[in-house]
């Protein structure tokens, strides 16, 4: 029974690995412009749709390189001519900006390819199981799990230990000063919102295996990204991380207990012990914009 | 050489014309206006790629009647409506009962607005037939005599799909485990499915309800990996089965699965690969009759897939009404109801057995059928991935011995 509960403790943490991956990129694009990006879950499904497109003439790795790169410049382009018009405003405008282009992708994609579900099929290099002593898991989330790693580690050493990192983290303390000094921010901006959505396509890609692939399927990744990130406290790298593996873990253990249909309910909780006791989340700091 | 109307004499035609209908006499009007049914369903939300079903069968229906001359020479017209929750099914029904042209309305998929359309067209005396909602309380409890229903009822389908486990032997002293969608459709299942078992000599493995938004099962395939049941019953609903289903296939498990509850567009969305199990069905494409097979090929036809369950739903209830509409000369409420209910009367719904519906709770009594999964070696286009039974009951048990067992409470129509 013991080790039936453990393994369910193990399977929410590798669940949380996930949930980094969606939540990353919505910190991201926050810390850095102030935006709360409401059209992420629609890039996810946008991701999703991709693959299922780009699959059949590039294969699925394929797709899990060249969909995010799509997703990227349509990114590009999103911060270039309407996310600019709202950075340092309220953010209460870029809101509706970002829940109106997240309609927009949704309507389009049921437009075009209809609201009925579709189908992927996994790739049949990853299909099958690993044995590890009691513990069974699918081979092909230890690749989405392998995946997250790699990404995460990726975002965290090019804002920690690159020349990039630190332009950015120094606009996100002070985007004045960086003008003084002479230090254009607008291409850092729009790298950061690409980089923010190609994760979130990437997660689109690795999800198609696992879901039926249809127009509202960002709508509840959407939703748990943002928990994960309340939890994690706006704009903290770590802060997602933690929360993220928190999020799963609660979720594994609830659902260990047998108490399935409060799993969701218990996130929320969880989100509302949080913010109780620290009302910026587990590691957020103070954003003067706010307040 | 052809000479091109100018404008104004467009508009000059236009006017003589507007005034010509204007000034036509009212009788003579009436005998041309069109005939017009509200149609709610559900477009967006997690039932919404059903109602796109039921939609395109609706159109499909409609252009059909037309053609042929359309009900009692007059043209039939539907409103089409986005149901999208209780509510907005409640604005729009009201709003659809206000016209005095209209003659009925039906659609819906989800049990909740299906009750909210229903308590508004019995205020309004109007007739709603029920193509997609299941739950047994609409039949028994929460009925009304204004309510018909040509969606096969839960109990239904726990009862077909319950006498192909008794035959597989899957059910006296096996195991189950239960996966059930947290909401009243959900729940309804899991009672009918839970009753049988125990009516049967079963056990309870596991019996989990699962949040309607989950779209990650692998702790559940945990769970159910560690209780080792003879048989899985899911009961979860639109794209939470497919989600399901894939990751069932990812986690490698062999378990026999099947469920109460099927749509052939969520088997699609699960794609030959991951789909597995008998479930029970009111209908596919694969209903070997020549009024089925002609439906399939007209919407394949129109639409370049074939239709599922959902669609032939609403398809039938148009056809169903528009007869209704003719036979008893109007759309006066009160003889249609007589019309309807009228044990003697029967309907050609495209299966072996004509239906009719029980005087006692408005339920179309229809044949239903098994569909099972085909291994993926066997599959040769992306539709046929299952087959379908011959038509439940077999043929020399009445249609009754299906709505035994209804868990819905006692209709009566006061």
């Amino acid at each position: 029974m013991v080790l039936v509960f453990l393994s369910q403790l193990l399977n929410g943490l590798l669940d949380g690995f996930y949930y980094m991956l969606i939540a990353l990129g919505l910190s991201l694009i926050f810390s850095l412009g102030g935006i709360v990006n409401l059209a992420h879950g629609a890039f996810f499904t946008l991701g999703a749709y991709l693959a299922l497109v780009l699959t059949p003439h590039i294969g699925f790795f394929g797709a899990l390189i060249v969909g995010p790169l799509i997703a990227a410049v349509l990114a590009i382009l999103m911060e270039r001519f309407l996310f600019t018009r709202f950075y340092r405003e309220d953010p209460l405008y870029s809101l509706l900006l970002t829940f109106g282009i997240a309609m927009i992708i949704e309507q389009s994609l049921r437009w075009y390819f209809g609201a009925t579900p579709r189908a992927y099929s996994m790739p049949t290099e990853l299909r099958g199981q690993v044995f590890m002593g009691d513990f069974v898991y699918s081979r092909y989330r230890m690749f989405l799990i392998a995946v997250a790693v790699v990404v995460v580690s990726a975002v965290w050493v090019l804002l920690n230990r690159t020349a990039f990192g630190r332009i950015v983290r120094a606009g996100i303390q002070n985007p004045d000063i960086l003008g003084t000094l002479g230090i254009s921010l607008r291409p850092y901006l729009s790298a950061v919102v690409a980089i923010a959505i190609a994760i979130a396509a990437i997660a689109g890609v690795l999800m198609a295996p696992l879901q039926p692939i249809h127009p509202m399927m960002g709508v509840e990744v959407g939703t748990a990204a943002f928990v994960v990130v309340v939890i994690g406290g706006l704009g903290s790298f770590w802060g997602v991380v933690i929360a993220a593996l928190l999020v799963g873990l609660v979720k594994g253990a609830m659902i260990g207990l047998g108490l399935s249909q409060y799993s969701m309910l218990a996130i929320y909780l969880l989100m509302f012990v949080v913010l109780l006791l620290r009302p910026r989340g587990l590691l957020g700091e103070r954003i003067t914009r706010f307040e | 050489m052809t000479k091109l109307i100018g404008r104004r004499q467009l508009l000059r035609t236009g006017a003589a014309a507007g005034f010509a209908t204007l000034a036509m006499p009212a009788l003579l009007r009436a005998a041309n206006d069109p005939i017009v049914f509200g149609h709610l369903t559900p477009r967006t939300g997690f039932l919404g790629p059903m109602g796109e079903y039921a939609v395109m069968a609706v159109d499909l229906a409609v252009e059909e009647i037309n053609a042929a001359g359309g009900i009692d020479g007059r043209p039939l017209q539907v409103i089409k409506e986005d149901s999208v929750n209780p509510q907005t099914a409640t604005t729009k029904a009201e709003r659809l009962v206000e016209r005095k042209d209209l003659a009925l309305i039906l659609g819906e998929i989800s049990s909740a607005s299906a009750l909210s359309i229903a308590q508004v067209t019995a205020r309004a005396n109007k007739i709603f037939i029920n193509t997609g909602a299941n739950s047994d309380t609409l039949r028994g409890s929460d009925c009304k005599r204004t309510m018909f229903h040509t969606e096969a009822q839960n109990v239904m389908y726990v009862n077909a799909e319950g006498q192909y486990f008794l035959q597989n032997d899957l059910v006296k002293g096996k195991r189950w485990f239960l996966l059930s969608s947290d909401y009243a459709f959900g729940h309804d299942l899991r009672k009918g499915a839970l009753a049988f078992l125990e009516r049967h000599g079963g056990e309870v493995a596991g019996d989990e309800l699962i949040p309607t938004d989950a779209t990650d099962f692998s702790s559940h395939l945990l769970t159910i990996r560690s209780a080792k049941p003879d048989l899985i019953v899911v009961n979860l609903a639109g794209t939470s089965n497919a989600s399901f289903l894939k990751q069932y296939g990812e986690f490698g498990l062999d378990i026999p699965l099947g469920g109460f509850d099927y749509n052939s567009s969520i088997a699609w969305a699960t794609g030959a690969q991951d789909f597995k199990g008998t479930w029970p069905c009111v209908w596919t494409h694969q209903v070997q009759t020549e009024g089925s097979q002609a439906f399939a090929k007209a919407f394949m036809d129109k639409y370049g897939k074939p239709a599922e369950n959902q669609a032939y739903s609403d398809y039938i209830a148009v056809r169903i009404a528009a007869e209704a509409i003719a036979k008893t000369g109007g759309t006066d409420t009160d003889a249609l109801v007589a019309y309807l209910e009228d044990p003697t009367t029967e309907f050609d719904i495209l299966k072996e057995r004509k239906g009719r519906f029980d005087p006692a709770t408005h339920q179309l009594l229809q044949e239903v059928y098994a569909v099972t999964a085909l291994d993926p070696s066997e599959v040769t286009n992306e539709w046929d991935i299952f087959k379908t039974s011959a038509a439940l009951p077999a043929g020399d048990i009445p249609l009754e011995e299906l709505i035994k067992g209804a868990v819905g409470g006692a209709c009566s129509f006061s």
